[in-house]
């Protein structure tokens, strides 16, 4: 048999060719809300350079000037270029560190749901039977339960046992917890469905037929082949985790003063939105829509571009 | 029936004969239509009772196959041919019956007892297109069964077997970086070849394995099947609904009719002389080109439903022999004259001439 060599594309080539790449190019959106997101990701990251001042180190806080405005406005000072809070922290500083945290807890928490929703899933899927029925019953309960009423409930308790001490120390810690452990089912269900669709394909009858145990089956050739969806999903549960966040510590159950994330900025300000001092709230608050935004209509656009229905690969 | 089990299994205990690689008695298959237990509960006449309907795809079939021969399966969709198929990779369990191989019950083992069994028995697809991982490229397909299974081969020796299989069923071994979705039905159906051939099987399970392919790639993976078969000393387990392929590969035909075994013969002998009522009807079908005025078997009605099975004979509805015995009476394969097995009460008693 006469075979004609064709050269075999590398994976930039397949990337560069793939179809991703091509309705990427001609999304306005996608590209500006990519660059937003990035630029926001990365200031974030790089907080402890680009922030003029550290707002966690109290000796660069001086209370004298609290409430400065932002530069537009009269009687800013040049030094805070949008203002300072109440304390007298740089509101700058303070939004960048802030960022950090919400991403923080945003990916956090989204990592620990993939991790219990995926395998959860795939166990559901594959095994079916009793063990998908347990589970997903599971998912049923927890998902009659508000994310914030959870949250609520294991924040108020933790706090009133141990103190809004090592409340305060483990605040980070206990809001991945949180929000990762209320909305796992949303991975779960998601996972169970594609795994289904999978499952009944001849690849895995020719794996199972090899003699390849479930473990293999289940993570080396049905989850790789579930991954859009996981993906998609995952933005539009970043997006919610820092939302859920900014929810609680609005609430006071989230992020201390002292380490402020954005929703605790949010509320910092509240306080001082009547006697004219808006910006403390409203800047932090406008950082936090447009980080939220700028995520979902990434997620919108990946929704569409990996929908199996338009396009297979 | 359950006498023909119990005779049956009797006969397993002490296997007869040394060429017999797979022996299948009195296998049956059930498939539940209730769903789960609570939805099997009906409130009928102010109790409430358990009620739970079944799909009988497999009614008791026994079929041999013998060392090195390519024993067909033909039937309509429906008959239970892709369950037998299915049961005998161990894919499904059966519900009752047994399955040998090389003198051994396979059916009840564990997974792990049955990997030593993986490595000497494949299976082939019916579908190309679905059978090959998509985010695995070619050479990875192929590499992980033998790494699977043999895990103290080198990589170099690996990759040798790989290449020596690559090209014995015609792909270029330069290809194992490309993905499945990059090439046709054929080559992919040759890979999906490839994959069973790569552990050294000496038996496969081939699920009609052309018939999802062009009719003229058709022909070339055939003619690869039975290269692979006289190069390795393969026997075949070949499912499919193609008379014209039964003729050119099988060795030996089974005609199944609605999870039922009708007739096992050798395949010149089917062809030329086919003894049961359905038999006879579905080789009358073949079109053939010398015909002016085909005299076909017309068939009245429909496959009954496998739900509820019919009475004695399950073709007795349909078929234009039957009397008030077949349709109380279930017939055992008897052999019938030249070798040919037949559950048919109309040949036992002659009323057929053939």
């Amino acid at each position: 048999m006469t075979t004609i060599t064709i050269p075999v594309p590398s994976r930039w080539a397949r990337f560069r060719d793939s179809y991703l790449l091509y309705s990427f190019k001609r999304d306005l959106i996608a590209q500006v809300c990519l660059l937003v997101f990035v630029a926001m990701v990365a200031a974030a990251i790089l907080a402890p350079w680009l922030a003029p001042m550290n707002p966690y180190d109290l000796a660069q806080i001086d209370i004298l000037s609290s409430e400065l405005p932002p530069f537009w406005i009269e009687g800013s000072d040049p030094l805070y270029l949008l203002g300072t809070d109440a304390q007298g922290r740089d509101l700058l500083s303070t939004i960048l560190y802030g960022a950090r945290v919400s991403l923080i807890i945003g990916f956090g928490a989204v990592i620990l749901q993939a991790l219990i929703g995926v395998s959860f899933g795939l166990l559901a899927g594959y095994l079916g039977g009793r063990v998908d029925a347990f589970l997903m019953r599971l998912a049923d309960i927890q998902l009659s339960f508000s994310t914030l009423m959870v949250a609520i409930i294991v924040g108020a308790v933790f706090k009133a046992t141990f103190g809004g001490e090592t409340f305060s120390e483990y605040a980070v810690i206990l809001l991945v917890l949180i929000i990762g452990l209320a909305e796992w089912p949303q991975y779960a269900r998601t996972v169970r469905a594609s795994v289904l669709a999978e499952r009944s394909k001849e690849y895995v009858d020719a794996a199972r037929v090899m003699g390849f145990r479930a473990k293999r089956i289940m993570f080396r050739h049905i989850l790789p082949n579930t991954l859009s969806p996981i993906f998609v999903i995952s933005t539009v549960q970043v997006a919610n985790a820092i939302i859920s966040e900014a929810a609680l510590s609005f609430l006071g159950l989230g992020m201390p003063e002292t380490q402020p994330s954005l929703g605790s900025l949010i509320k910092s300000g509240f306080d001082y939105i009547q006697s004219g001092s808006w910006w403390i709230t409203l800047i932090p608050g406008t950082v936090l829509v447009v980080l939220v935004l700028v995520i979902n209509l990434l997620g919108d656009w990946l929704r569409d571009v990996m929908n199996p229905r338009l396009y297979k690969g | 029936m359950s006498q023909a089990v119990s005779q049956a299994s009797e006969a397993v205990v002490r296997p007869t004969s040394q060429t017999k690689l797979v022996e299948i008695r009195g296998l049956e298959k059930r498939f539940s239509l209730s769903g789960d237990f609570l939805d099997q509960l009906r409130f009928e006449r102010g109790k409430l009772v358990r009620r739970q309907n079944y799909v009988h795809a497999i009614n008791g079939v026994d079929i041999d196959v013998q060392r090195g021969e390519a024993l067909c399966v033909v039937g309509e969709s429906g008959c239970g041919k892709s369950t037998v198929a299915r049961m005998v990779m161990g894919l499904l369990s059966p519900s009752g019956g047994e399955i040998h191989y090389d003198g051994q019950r396979i059916d009840h083992l564990s997974p792990r007892q049955l990997l030593p069994y993986r490595r000497r028995m494949q299976m082939i697809f019916q579908n190309p297109y679905a059978s090959l991982n998509p985010r695995m490229t070619i050479q990875q397909t192929l590499e992980e069964p033998l790494r699977f299974h043999h895990p103290d081969w080198s990589r170099e020796r690996v990759r040798q077997q790989v290449t020596e299989v690559m090209e014995s069923v015609g792909i270029d071994p330069d290809w194992g970086k490309r993905f499945g979705h990059e090439f046709s039905g054929g080559q992919r159906q040759r890979i999906a070849i490839a994959r069973a051939l790569v552990v050294d099987p000496e038996f496969i399970v081939a699920d009609e394995p052309i018939s999802a392919l062009d009719v003229s790639i058709q022909a070339q993976v055939l003619n690869l099947l039975m290269d692979a078969q006289r190069d390795r000393q393969l026997t075949y387990l070949f499912i499919t609904h193609d008379l014209a392929v039964v003729e050119h590969f099988g060795s030996r035909v089974v005609v199944m009719y609605l999870g039922r075994v009708c007739e096992i013969a050798a395949t010149s002998q089917l062809f030329a002389k086919p003894q049961h009522p359905y038999t006879q009807a579905l080789l009358s079908a073949i079109p053939r080109l010398e015909d002016d005025r085909p005299d076909h078997i017309r068939l009245s009605g429909e496959v009954p439903t496998p739900v509820n099975l019919p009475s004695g004979c399950v073709f007795h509805g349909r078929c234009p022999h039957a009397n008030e015995r077949c349709r109380q009476e279930v017939p055992e394969l008897i052999v019938a004259d030249g070798g040919t097995r037949v559950a048919c009460h109309a040949v036992e008693e002659g009323r057929i001439t053939a």
